[in-house]
């Protein structure tokens, strides 16, 4: 009789499981996870049919009309028109640019500055380790909004760029990107070296030493790949509170420098808009607030898909 | 590796009175105090040879075996190899592989960092990975798809590719259950044979010991009690702590404990005791014990056997 | 538990002094000097005299000089003068400081009680509807921009309802007073409520889980004992230390609060005086908010030790 062998191992019909693979699964699973994904991904799209709709209804973020102040939402102009007379729907589409953006690459920079700061001292550990967390302790013990007005108040030409850059409108968005990244990194730096010191001593780690390996591999080809998914929920997060900071300082004039429109300095007058105008108070705040919310959720669908008790 | 001199081998490994010191606590106001892991050991491995280093958790041997391995430099003593590669099967096969890489990467980790070529590191991944018996399919798989004796396999086959002549197995079998761990027993020693690997073997139990090792050493407090070939160790033990460790061992059809079984916990090694550090704990204790400190040396009339006891077998 | 203290301290102190030297340089930093301020409100002033005052006040010398006299000055109480206010710094910084603490502490009072409850309303039964409604007003609250609310607030409860007063402190009176704080308290507490309640919730759904809240409840301890005493107490030792924390980072609400509804606080004096050019006043402003901070950040540590029995700091 010809016996039918079971297949004892079911996985072996099965593709590997990376990693990364089974994270992608769960987080497919996670509703509100994938929910606030697109809505993140419907604000992006809304932010760049700017350039379809600047083409289409021939209009733009700067030209003024003081004829057509606070005009209310007509053919030419969907949502109305600003207090200067400008097409509202185009200046939130493309100040919604500027903001994600800045929120994006702040992040970005935070991150590298505090990956490299936290896993420096959780790494090499002793004396670099106590003077890089005493530094970082400090900062985590300042005011972060005042500091942040301080420093989106300096003069540049005083630091020595020329009068033509610090005007110009990207030194404002560099600004505003640089300033909000020396600030944020602590706690992308306080994560990283914690997940750093939990990985240093690992004996893969110790396996790598042995064959030969220095500071430099084991950091880039175990350590880093490792902190990878505490640090992507921690950046997640970091994102919506970069945006809530951009808004603030553009909001209170010392962000985005109009008229590069941003959604924050949208609302650098509405004190007084919030009688002549309401929705135009509100729109630009709404979208950041939904993208905030959009953004955290996200990131608590990426926790529940990176938690180490699922693997 | 191998070389005659004078129709003597040379010794692959050999350890010359090694001390290990951590500088424990300590700050802005208090001084810390200072652990003693281990403590002024010499000892030697031919090529070929299994070494078995024994003794309690605490006794140093893990630290023992990173000294030996390059993982930690000792703060006294030379540590001298003749070979070309060591390399190190760790304890917890689940802690010994980076849960990111696919199995063909760890395997292939020595060799690529020691950067040779794509193809040769392919090439030995397959090979090393077939000859600890891995599936077919392993190599392209992660290791949480794996149970712990096939994930010792893996690491196993990552410690082989840079083809080393010693091998520190830090208790690879402790962490498996033990029909798997006597498998992958099975797998070192044919290995063994194959490679005419010599193995630094950290274990605390005697009967994979007695399995597989040429000489033992005993450790107790990171001192060097007794160093001796198996059989003798075995049958005569020299050394009061080495009888009470036999003694203390499950065997089969045999009782544990017969009398001599050890008396209460090992001394802190920050303040190891004076004179023979195991002098609270011995059946055989003297006065001369109380104080001073006893040598390793050849045991009475058993040349082969050392023994650090002032009333050795 | 003394030396810790002295430790901390000292350790705020340096923090503190090295805060102070780089505020100051940053401040060197900002556009227009004092001296070109005053030729620009004095045209009959001449280049000389702008020189002369100049080494008068000692602005040709080198930051390190400037900052240690000022250093000096400052630790025998000479903050200097406001260039805004035409006054002594210190006696514009007094009464902001008061505004500040009242709208602070009624903010942090509220949002520490409001989260309190909710926070463990939610953790009672995870995953139900309460949980759920509790938890999403909480992310709301960590997502919106504190102005944008104040903005919404002002909108409601101003302007269509004319329910509240949008601006001001009111005509002294204590009604008028409390009139007047009723929507800046509340925007400051929404601000960090959220983020409180996520703490409690986080850290009561942790402590219902521990072994002796089950044999507690084993043993037939009623619901509300077993919440209350068996659970909020340890839940409470990491909430009182974030929320202790973070009463510092609580300076930035309230900046925004008061320049939203123009109330003459610390933040709001800041910012003014930083758009104001007038350097003394804003040196001053910031580094006592970042003494505010500071010493909420000792408070917090002295909390953690008080409340948790088996850490003894020190």
């Amino acid at each position: 009789m010809n016996v039918q062998l079971p297949i004892t191992r079911p996985s072996a019909v099965e593709a590997p499981q990376s990693p990364w693979r089974l994270r992608l699964r769960r987080f497919r699973r996670h509703r509100t996870g994938m929910a606030a994904l697109a809505l993140l991904l419907l604000i992006v799209l809304f932010c760049l049919a700017a350039w379809p709709v600047q083409w289409w209804l021939g209009v733009d973020t700067t030209t003024t009309d003081l004829l057509a102040r606070f005009d209310p939402p007509s053919a030419a102009h969907p949502l109305g028109t600003d207090d200067a007379g400008r097409d509202e729907l185009v200046r939130l589409m493309v100040g919604g640019q500027i903001s994600l953006l800045v929120g994006l690459i702040a992040t970005a920079f935070g991150a590298l500055l505090g990956t490299a700061i936290g896993v420096a001292a959780g790494y090499f550990g002793g004396r670099l380790d106590a003077v890089l967390m005493r530094f970082t302790d400090g900062m985590i013990a300042l005011p972060l909004l005042p500091l942040l007005i301080v420093l989106g108040a300096l003069d540049l030409t005083k630091l020595g760029f020329s009068p033509e850059f610090a005007r110009s409108g990207a030194a404002g968005f560099w600004r505003v990107v640089v300033i909000i990244s020396i600030v944020d990194w602590t706690g992308v730096a306080r994560i990283v070296r914690a997940a750093t010191l939990a990985i240093r001593e690992a004996d893969y780690i110790r396996a790598a030493r042995v064959s030969g390996a220095r500071a430099g591999y084991a950091i880039l080809t175990h350590v880093l790949p490792n902190v990878a998914s505490p640090l992507i929920v921690a950046l997640t997060l970091t994102v919506g509170r970069v945006i809530l900071f951009e808004s603030v300082l553009s909001f209170l004039g010392f962000g985005i420098v109009p008229p590069t429109p941003s959604w924050g300095n949208m609302l650098n007058n509405a004190q007084e808009l919030v009688t002549t105008a309401p929705m135009l108070a509100v729109l630009p705040g709404l979208l950041i607030f939904l993208s905030v919310i959009a953004v955290n959720l996200l990131g608590d669908g990426l926790r529940h898909a990176f938690d180490p008790r699922g693997e | 590796m191998g070389r005659m001199l004078q129709g003597a081998p040379v010794s692959l490994l050999e350890v010359e009175r090694i001390s290990v010191h951590f500088s424990q606590g300590g700050g802005l106001f208090a001084k810390g105090r200072v652990l003693r892991a281990v403590e002024d050991v010499s000892f030697d491995i031919q090529p070929g040879e299994t070494l078995a280093l024994v003794g309690e958790s605490g006794s140093g041997k893990t630290t023992l075996g990173h000294v030996v391995a390059g993982l930690r430099a000792p703060t006294q003593g030379t540590v001298r190899y003749a070979g070309q590669a060591i390399q190190v099967v760790f304890q917890d096969p689940f802690g010994a592989l980076d849960p990111r890489m696919p199995v063909s990467a760890i395997i292939a980790e020595p060799l690529r960092i020691a950067r040779r070529p794509a193809a040769e590191q392919r090439r030995r991944a397959g090979e090393l990975a077939a000859q600890v018996g891995l599936p077919p399919d392993a190599l392209n798989r992660y290791p949480h798809e794996f149970s712990g004796g096939q994930r010792q396999r893996i690491a196993i086959a990552r410690a082989l590719a840079p083809a080393p002549e010693l091998v520190v197995a830090d208790e690879p079998l402790s962490a498996l259950d033990v029909s798997i761990g006597s498998q992958v027993l099975n797998l070192l020693r044919d290995l063994q044979r194959a490679h005419g690997l010599a193995y630094l073997f950290i274990s605390h139990d005697l009967a994979v010991v007695n399995h597989l090792a040429d000489r033992v050493a005993v450790l107790y407090l990171g001192r060097l009690v007794e160093l001796a070939p198996r059989a003798d160790l075995f049958a005569r033990p020299s050394h009061p702590y080495t009888r009470a460790l036999l003694d203390a061992a499950p065997r089969i059809g045999r009782r544990r404990g017969r009398g001599s079984a050890l008396r209460g916990e090992m001394p802190s090694p920050m303040a190891p005791p004076p004179g023979c550090v195991f002098h609270p704990r011995c059946p055989k204790v003297q006065a001369i014990c109380r104080v001073q400190p006893p040598l390793l040396g050849p045991a009475p009339n058993r040349r082969k056997v050392l023994s650090a006891c002032h009333f050795a077998e | 538990m003394a030396r810790f203290l002295l430790l901390r301290t000292v350790q705020a102190l340096l923090v503190l002094l090295v805060m102070s030297f780089v505020i100051y340089g940053l401040i060197g930093l900002m556009p227009g000097d004092p001296i070109d301020l005053m030729m620009a409100s004095n045209p009959g002033m001449t280049p000389e005299a702008a020189a002369r005052l100049r080494a008068i006040y000692g602005l040709d010398q080198p930051l390190l000089l400037r900052y240690a006299r000022w250093l000096w000055d400052a630790l025998r109480g000479d903050l200097g003068f406001s260039r805004v206010h035409a006054r002594p710094v210190l006696q514009v910084l007094l009464p902001a400081l008061w505004q500040t603490c009242k709208l602070m502490l009624g903010g942090f009072t509220i949002a520490v009680l409001l989260s309190m409850l909710l926070g463990v309303l939610a953790a009672l039964r995870p995953g139900d509807w309460i949980d759920g409604a509790i938890s999403t007003v909480a992310l709301a609250g960590v997502s919106v921009p504190v102005f944008w609310l104040a903005l919404v607030l002002i909108l409601v409860f101003a302007v269509n309802l004319h329910a509240l007063p949008a601006s001001g402190v009111g005509d002294g009176t204590w009604a008028d007073t409390f009139w007047h704080m009723v929507l800046p308290v509340t925007t400051l507490a929404l601000s960090i409520i959220g983020q409180f309640v996520r703490y409690v919730r986080a850290a009561m759904v942790d402590a219902l889980r521990m072994d002796h809240v089950r044999t507690a409840r084993a043993k037939g301890a009623g619901e509300g004992r077993i919440v209350l005493i068996h659970a909020l107490r340890p839940a409470l030792i990491p909430v009182v230390t974030v929320m202790a924390l973070s009463f510092g980072g609580l300076f930035g609400g309230a900046l925004i609060t008061e320049t939203m509804f123009a109330q003459p606080g610390m933040g709001k004096m800041i910012y003014d005086a930083i758009l104001g050019n007038d350097y003394n006043l804003a040196l001053s402003g910031l580094l006592f908010a970042t003494l505010v901070t500071l010493l909420s950040n000792l408070a917090a540590d002295l909390a953690y030790g008080w409340l948790d029995p088996r850490i003894s700091v020190g």
